[in-house]
């Protein structure tokens, strides 16, 4: 039996600052994980995915990562991906450190 | 020092040329990632977790004060003010910009310094004993082997798109300071029964996801000999070696596979037939190396302000009892300036620390500085009466942290903190082990005790070769640590037993306290390191230690 979808979202880095960076439901890419686009469909996030890896131009190695909807927008599912929202945990670097700058 | 001649400076323009116009065309977009990929590979530039990665050579573990300024510049000008010292002797910076890479290798070029096959499929920055040319029990410096492998490794047609990547060390000493016997191909630099000098050739040791300690293929070379038999023994392997699997790539695979004999019988018939093609050539190099790296104008004088500052200081006598060695020349001291100061990444240094540790050597130790793959840096020649002034002035800077071979000097990778192929993170487990035991005040009664953490198996960290090895995994979205103990990195390498199950983040710390007491429980006294005591009483009281509730349900 074939396991059942759990929702993604697509994310990548930016070719340029090298940074990770999410797709939004606008096509835009966001900064900020809550600004995903929380894909529930398995055929949709296949789509998006593909239209992401066209955009060698702007970004990296674009794949789908596991998310769930939170009250302030997607959140990850994986510390994996919990770190790459945030940054290091030695350093306030990374994206906490314009979180910090706010 | 070696010093690049024309030829050098000429092929590192051309070559940081040919990367720049790279760049440019992939922002525009003449190059896709697939294509751009390897290319910047070749050039040590990693894309991880957060940002690019740079990764740049210190080969052999060698720079001068020069050099040590323009990794500082680095730093400072391109990344955010620190880089990271790693188990190869190389420095990595881990916020690059894409478009800024062409002016940091540049940067570098200019003195000497490279990004090249720091990555890639190919003959990596070579490594070396750490004391190289300065230790009491050298056989002969590894340096000028060193550098020629690097010239003949740089760029080898025959070695750049090879099944995986081939890692080298060479050593000089009686002690192997450059865990040989885990590295694809390692020189040992040995004196015959007639006095001769000579080079044994290790082959097939590898940590990763099946550690294997490497086996000698060769007992004794000729200088005449070396070169040509080390490019038949990556020959060989390049040939034969699997591609499959990245995993069953490396020689040590290989090696498992074929056996010792037939290997050696294969690289016996290749070096037959490509020995008379070094025609002498790399001799006249190796002369011509070799003079680059004569010894200093060592100073002389008593060493009584050494004396005074030792009789009475006990800070700087505790920081001289662990962090100094012993030199081969009278009066000086091989100085190890710990890059692990309590509760801070290992191995990372600030671009003003590494602008001081320049400055010390540019007055005080003949220009010269080294990096261990233990992640500290070290000053290899200092009179000892300079070293008062020296640990001062390395206590200004937070650098002065006496602990070198002890349970906080510890190795730890970038793991998932910055890496993207880590399973865990290391760098925090690493800080809360040496802060907790620096609260407890135990570390000196401890004594030598090296801790190595990795993020993944492919243990960069060298967790196997730990006295206690650390492994990060992902057990079900969670991060879970192994601990693997007895394991050894000298010349009596041994691969670390697994203790038992793992532990989660916010156990992983108490579990080593509880190896550690076990250990003062039961050394026959101070004198007995942990790893003789490991080895008198084996796993099993460290087993009771770390799984009370097991026992108990035994009991
Ligand atoms: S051991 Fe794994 S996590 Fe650590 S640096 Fe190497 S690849 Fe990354």
């Amino acid at each position: 039996m074939a396991r059942a979808f759990t929702p993604k979202v697509v994310t990548a880095n930016d070719l340029l600052e090298g940074d990770v960076i999410y797709l939004a439901a606008n096509d835009s890419w966001t900064r900020d994980h809550a600004e995903a686009e929380l894909i529930e469909d398995e055929a949709h996030a296949q789509l998006r995915l593909l239209e992401a890896q066209q955009q060698a131009l702007t970004i990296v190695g674009a794949y789908l990562a596991d998310a769930k909807a939170g009250p302030n927008g997607p959140e990850p599912t994986h510390f994996r991906e919990d770190f790459r929202r945030k940054g290091p945990s030695n350093y306030v670097h990374g994206k906490q450190e314009a979180l910090a700058n706010v | 020092m070696y010093k690049y001649n024309d030829f050098d400076t000429a092929f590192l323009a051309e070559r940081n040329r040919q990367f720049r116009a790279q760049v440019e065309r992939r922002i525009d977009g003449s190059l896709t990632e697939d294509e751009f990929k390897p290319l910047r590979l070749m050039n040590g530039l990693y894309l991880q977790l957060h940002a690019y990665m740079l990764r740049v050579a210190i080969p052999y573990g060698t720079l001068n004060s020069a050099q040590m300024d323009t990794l500082a510049l680095l730093a400072e000008k391109w990344d955010k003010g620190y880089g990271h010292f790693t188990t190869r002797q190389n420095i990595q910076y881990n916020w690059p910009k894409l478009k800024d890479v062409p002016d940091m290798l540049d940067a570098l070029g200019k003195v000497g310094m490279h990004a090249i096959q720091t990555s890639g499929n190919t003959i990596r920055n070579v490594t070396a004993d750490h004391f190289a040319g300065a230790a009491a029990d050298e056989v002969e410096d590894p340096r000028p082997i060193a550098e020629l492998i690097r010239q003949w490794s740089t760029d080898h047609p025959e070695f750049q798109f090879m099944g995986r990547k081939f890692k080298i060390a060479v050593s000089g000493g009686e002690k192997d300071r450059a865990v040989l016997k885990a590295h694809d191909l390692a020189v040992r630099i040995v004196k015959n029964d007639a006095g001769e000098t000579g080079y044994q050739i290790l082959i097939g040791g590898g940590l990763g996801r099946t550690p294997m300690i490497g086996k000698v293929i060769h007992d004794f070379l000729p200088r005449a000999d070396l070169l040509a038999y080390i490019e038949a023994v990556v020959s060989v392997w390049n040939q034969i070696g699997r591609r499959d699997n990245k995993y069953k790539a490396r020689i040590k695979i290989t090696l498992h596979e074929h056996g010792i004999e037939d290997i050696r019988a294969r690289v016996d018939a290749r070096f037959a037939l490509i020995r008379p093609t070094f025609e002498g050539f790399d001799q006249a190099l190796y002369e011509d190396i070799k003079a680059h790296f004569a010894d200093p104008a060592f100073k002389a004088g008593p060493t009584d302000a050494f004396d005074a500052a030792y009789n009475s200081d006990p800070v700087f006598r505790a920081w001289a009892d662990t962090n100094l060695a012993e030199h081969r020349v009278d009066g000086h001291a091989i100085a190890t300036i710990s890059i692990k100061k309590h509760g801070a990444t290992p191995g990372d240094a600030s671009a003003d620390q590494m602008r001081e540790m320049a400055e010390i050597a540019r007055e005080f130790a003949y220009d010269e500085l080294r990096i261990s793959h233990e992640q500290n840096v070290i000053l290899p020649h200092v009179h000892k009466n300079d070293l008062p002034a020296i640990h001062a002035r390395l206590k200004a800077q937070g650098l002065a942290t006496a602990n070198i071979g002890l349970i906080s000097d510890i190795i730890a990778c970038p793991g998932m903190d910055y890496c993207a192929l880590a399973t865990a993170r290391s760098i925090p487990v690493a800080e809360t082990i040496a802060t907790r035991f620096d609260d407890l005040k135990l570390e000196h009664d401890i004594g030598h005790l090296q801790i190595k953490i990795s993020g993944c198996i492919n243990a960069c960290g060298h967790h196997h070769v730990g006295h206690i090895g650390i492994l990060g995994l992902d057990r079900a979205g969670v991060e879970n640590y192994q601990i693997t103990l007895g394991g050894d990195a000298t010349w009596s390498a041994a691969v670390g037993e697994r203790a038992g199950p793992g532990f989660a983040y916010d156990e992983i710390v108490p579990a080593v306290e509880r190896i550690v007491h076990a250990y003062l429980d039961i050394r026959q006294g101070p004198e007995e390191t942990f790893l003789e005591t490991y080895r008198r009483v084996g796993l099993a009281p460290f087993k009771a230690a770390l799984y009370p509730e097991a026992q108990k349900k035994v009991a």
